[in-house]
């Protein structure tokens, strides 16, 4: 089970995902943005950091990069792909996710232990979790407010393409408290906090995040 | 302007030359005109100007300086010493670690996000430079009274600065300190650690060597940034009504750094540079002199090539320039090729601008023209020496002779209410304001980070080896009495890594002090390093290096002495470390070491106005033996957390342990008051399981450290006598003052 | 050689947390003009000649595509003497 991690110049957070999938049973790939080749992986994750220093917008530049083009392309043909924090702003401006993710409402970057539940486990992604289960992730940074027009908000919240909430007190103005969402097809994922950095009580709050990557290995195996 | 060459100063001896405002001295120009047989070249005087200036040539400490090295244990583990960016260590299994903290304090106060920022820009840089990837980083930070207006424009600033790029730059921020005292009020403190990974065979050192090997300058392109920013503004004390001077302040964009860090790494791994320094104070200057410095021969550099932001710089704005994110390589022509492939992979400008020669000047062309033809070593290395007068201040005979009157807490309600005080009081509140705005996680090896007693990472995955680090000042005591101040800082740096069961390994330093040209300041400078050094001596741990800020006051008011010393330790398996607090009820508490009536310079001292006594004496022997108390807890597995005291005493290690994890202590104090408010150090609770009391007395009396049971762990209150404080009111005392004050 | 300029603002229904702190700000220095405050963006492009149509509306394409985020920003093009 291959599973490519994205590398953009400024992106911090490879290493981390391709340690969580190893960690999940799979085989990490590192995918160099300028290559075209996604060496035959089966799915990917575009991981979190500041590409591209979050200039113009976070992830505005990233989406244009070559790998991106094989990237978006498979995913319209199905391909399981999760974006991270960043990875998660790449989607939404490469519009394989709709909305957009926008500067927190308190303006500071912002680091904590964040309470999610989990609303959709019908994603490859997610499959692992119950309906409803609250686990504990890290998030971490500065523009995580999701916002969408109403028809949107509707579209997503009808069709429960809502991945995870927020629970408690919203960390960063996103509408409706999404900390994640998926596309119609149920393929691509973008999730703002880190499942990565929730691996093992070890160097993580938790160990909740590791289903993300469990899913997909057993979702994977399942086809 | 007509281009000022070598051969115009050759044949105009008499022309007048900026050489005062450009911050040299009389006798210092006359030097530079002994060395050269002539006048210098403007382009060479900037040089000189800058790579003389107390930052970079550390004239007026090096004479007290070399204590360290004529006072340095012997030890195998000191890879690379003082002298180099930054010092290296060994930590087992083929691993070397560098770490280095350092000073960014009179940019902070004029650009607080900026000068924050470029701090930790250039602390990483310098670990980058050794070798090694950087993988985390600490902020000792230290502002004026936290009510006043100016602290809420530079405080904020300053936690944006450093979380906005050590966020970008994808490293972890394991801790640090925010203490305020209205002696920072016009002189924050801000200092940045950095700590960096390598194999022993990764090392590299900053010198340039082999003929005909290149020099690569790469990173970002070279602007105007901070000209004249290290001779001007770290020289100059600011005048009462604010800045005497309004130099350029360096901009950091912490993308190019974290790209520049990844090239760099590619670069090492294929071992294609024969010798690397960064670019930090004095820029090109500064790089260029301590590469030819550190080499075989001499260097030539055309500076025309050196590719820039703004074209319209001059030679001497060129060589002043601190523009950031730039590094120097030394490269062999067969691997040029290869080096600037790697750059062009990561989008990284990199431009040969001269070479290694046989020689032994440094020699710069302008177009052709020679502009700069100096012996290397005279800039960079033999720089003026001073020997400050020093002398004992009036104050300190007076200050010591004070009685230390604190009123006490005499029943239950005082004693709730003195916790509660201090809980709350800004220097020990809760400070996650500041850290949530920092990334704990990134690289995914943090194993401890605020508001544990040291910042922990692993180093291997497999073998779960780990470091720690530690940094701590006590300024209060340095001022009443710098000699036994710095070694208490350094016991304290050492007990709080070996707290958590890690063995203390080496010492880097941030040296902040008021002007050397005031005797008493100097004398401040002269006994710490001396008690620094004899403590480093005593304790059997290495000083690696560190960093000398002089010249932080405001008119004629030095700040306190406030040397902020870096501990290092190495632990074999993090998994074993002792956590700070425990989360379940049924625990026994203990108290290790004697507590005395330890007032002069505490917290709750300082929060009734009183800065006089005497301070406590070191006694390093007792903090070894502790030390090895501690290790051996976690080695033989008797300890269920560990907490170490410092500033607030028992009552903020309670505070802080019961509401790590919300759960309660009931504690019995035969003398209460002083008990909990005193600041005798070393001493550190610890909770176990009752069937480890005997190995854990058995361990006290091994290391003669006294023992004491205090109480025990459970409930939803910490209860001491008859006090009930519930955990409630006292999270909202202790979690409210950062929120109230900064928003 | 002709400037143009492209502004890019969020769109009204987006909340704008840095243009609602620099209001916030303005009153507490003194200066009371501001009903309210919004932040955007300003892009300087330099052409050479002047701006032909055809160039404007490539201008206009290159906005849509990468200088603005049309999910919460709009954007207008002029030129600038």
């Amino acid at each position: 089970m291959k599973v490519g991690v994205v590398t953009f110049p400024g992106t911090l957070d490879d290493r981390d995902a391709a340690r969580a999938v190893r960690f999940a049973g799979g085989q990490a790939i590192s995918l160099w943005h300028g290559d075209v080749d996604l060496h035959g992986v089966d799915a990917v994750i575009l991981p979190g950091g500041f590409s591209y220093g979050d200039y113009l917008r976070c992830g505005a530049i990233s989406r244009f990069a070559p790998v991106m083009q094989s990237i978006i392309k498979r995913a319209n043909e199905g391909m399981p792909l999760l974006g991270i924090c960043n990875g998660f702003q790449v989607l939404c401006e490469a519009h394989l996710l709709p909305g957009a993710l926008t500067r927190n409402h308190e303006l500071h970057f912002l680091c904590r232990d964040q309470k999610i539940s989990i609303e959709n486990t019908t994603s490859a992604w997610t499959s692992s979790y119950s309906q409803g289960q609250e686990i504990v992730i890290p998030l971490k940074n500065g523009e995580g407010s999701f916002q969408c027009d109403d028809q949107t908000l509707a579209a997503l919240e009808n069709e429960g393409r809502i991945i995870a909430r927020y629970v408690g007190e919203n960390p960063n103005g996103s509408r409706n408290l999404i900390a994640g969402i998926a596309n119609e097809r149920g393929n691509v994922v973008g999730l703002m906090p880190h499942p990565e950095h929730a691996i093992d009580t070890l160097t993580g709050p938790t160990a909740d995040g590791l289903g993300f990557f469990t899913s997909l290995l057993q979702s994977m195996a399942g086809k | 302007m007509a281009l000022d060459t070598v051969a115009a100063a050759t044949t105009s001896p008499d022309t007048k030359q900026p050489f005062l405002e450009l911050g040299l001295k009389e006798d210092e120009h006359a030097r530079i005109r002994e060395i050269l047989g002539r006048r210098p070249t403007s382009s060479e005087l900037a040089m000189y100007s800058v790579m003389w200036s107390e930052h970079c040539s550390y004239k007026s400490s090096k004479v007290h300086l070399k204590q360290f090295g004529d006072k340095a244990v012997k030890t195998d583990a000191l890879l690379v010493g003082i002298g180099e960016n930054a010092g290296v260590v060994d930590v087992g299994q083929g691993y070397a670690v560098t770490f280095k903290i350092e000073s960014h304090n009179h940019p902070s106060f004029i650009e607080p996000y900026q000068g924050a920022a470029t701090g930790v820009g250039g602390i990483v840089r310098d670990i980058l430079t050794m070798g090694a990837r950087p993988i985390a980083v600490m902020d000792p930070l230290r502002f004026g009274p936290a009510e006043a207006a100016d602290t809420r424009r530079v405080l904020p600033g300053v936690i944006a600065g450093v979380g906005g790029y050590g966020n970008c730059l994808g490293l972890p921020n394991i801790g640090g300190e925010v203490t305020f005292d209205e002696t920072y009020a016009g002189n924050p403190l801000v200092n940045a650690l950095c700590i960096g990974v390598m194999k022993h065979s990764d090392i590299k050192l900053a010198k340039a060597a082999g003929a005909g090997n290149l020099v690569v300058l790469y990173g970002a392109k070279t602007g105007g940034d901070g000209i004249g920013g290290v001779s001007v503004l770290a020289s100059e004390t600011f005048g009462a009504s604010g800045p005497a001077k309004r130099p350029s302040v360096q901009v950091g964009d912490p993308f190019v750094e974290k790209v520049l860090i990844e090239c760099s790494l590619e670069i090492f791994a294929e071992d294609l540079v024969v010798g690397i320094q960064d670019l930090g104070g004095a820029g090109l200057s500064c790089a260029t002199s301590e590469l030819a410095s550190g080499g075989t021969g001499g260097m030539s550099v055309e500076l025309d090539r050196v590719p820039l932001r703004d074209p319209s710089l001059s030679p001497e704005e060129i060589l002043m320039s601190e523009s950031q994110e730039r590094m120097c390589a030394i490269v062999e022509p067969k691997h040029i090729d290869r080096f600037l492939e790697i750059c062009k992979k990561w989008d990284v400008t990199a431009t040969v601008i001269g070479e290694v020669t046989t020689g032994d000047r440094l020699e710069i062309t302008w177009h052709g023209e020679l502009i700069v033809d100096v012996p290397p070593r005279t800039v960079a290395h033999e720089g003026p020496v001073y020997q400050r007068p020093f002398a004992e201040p009036a104050y300190i005979k007076q200050v010591n002779s004070e009685k230390v009157n604190v009123p006490l807490p005499t029943n239950a309600a005082e004693i709730k209410a003195a916790v509660l005080k201090l809980a709350g009081t800004p220097n020990l509140a809760d400070k996650s304001w500041v850290t949530s705005q920092y990334d704990k996680y990134v690289q995914g090896n943090t194993i401890q980070a605020q508001p544990d007693d040291s910042g922990m990472v692993r180093v291997d995955e497999s073998t779960h080896l780990g470091v720690a680090v530690s940094t701590d000042a006590n300024a209060n005591w340095s001022y009443l009495n710098p000699y036994e101040g710095v070694k208490l800082a350094l016991a304290e740096a050492a007990r709080n890594i070996a707290t958590a069961g890690a063995v203390p390994l080496a010492v880097s330093n941030c040296l902040n002090f008021g002007s050397p040209e005031d005797p008493g300041v100097m004398w401040q400078f002269a006994e710490t390093v001396r008690g620094l050094a004899d403590g480093c001596l005593e304790m059997g741990l290495p000083v690696t290096g560190g960093n000398v800020s002089f010249y932080n006051q405001t008119g004629s008011t030095a700040i306190l002495p406030t040397p902020v010393i870096a501990v290092l330790g190495v632990i074999d398996d993090v998994r074993t470390r002792t956590p700070m607090s425990f989360d379940r009820a049924g625990l026994d508490l203990y108290l290790l070491g004697d507590t005395g009536e330890d007032f002069a310079g505490s917290e709750w001292a300082f929060m009734h106005g009183i800065r006089g006594g005497q301070s406590p004496q070191s006694d390093l022997q007792a903090a070894m033996r502790l030390n090895a108390l501690l290790v051996a807890g976690r080695t033989e597995k008797i300890f269920t957390a560990a907490h170490d005291l410092s500033q607030g005493g028992l009552s903020a290690a309670l505070t802080e342990m019961v509401l790590r994890h919300g759960v309660g202590a009931t504690v019995t104090l035969k003398n209460a008051a002083i008990e909990l408010l005193s600041e005798t150090p070393g001493r550190v609770i610890v909770a176990i399981d009752s069937s480890k009391k005997d190995a854990l007395l058995a361990q006290a009396v091994k290391a003669k450290i006294s023992c004491t049971h205090i109480g025990t762990t459970g409930g939803d209150s910490l209860t001491i006598n008859d006090s009930v404080i519930p955990l409630n009111e006292l999270r909202k005392a202790h979690t409210e003052t950062f929120p109230r004050l900064f928003g | 050689m002709a400037k143009i300029v492209v502004d890019v603002m969020l769109k009204p229904e987006i909340l704008d947390p840095q243009g609602t702190a620099v209001g916030a700000a303005l009153p507490r220095l003194g200066f009371t003009f501001a009903k309210s405050v919004r932040q955007g963006k300003r892009f300087e492009i330099e052409i050479d000649g002047d701006a032909t149509a055809e160039q404007l509306a490539q201008v206009e394409k290159a906005a849509e595509t990468l200088l603005a985020n049309p999910v919460i920003e709009t954007f207008t093009v002029r030129v600038e003497k």
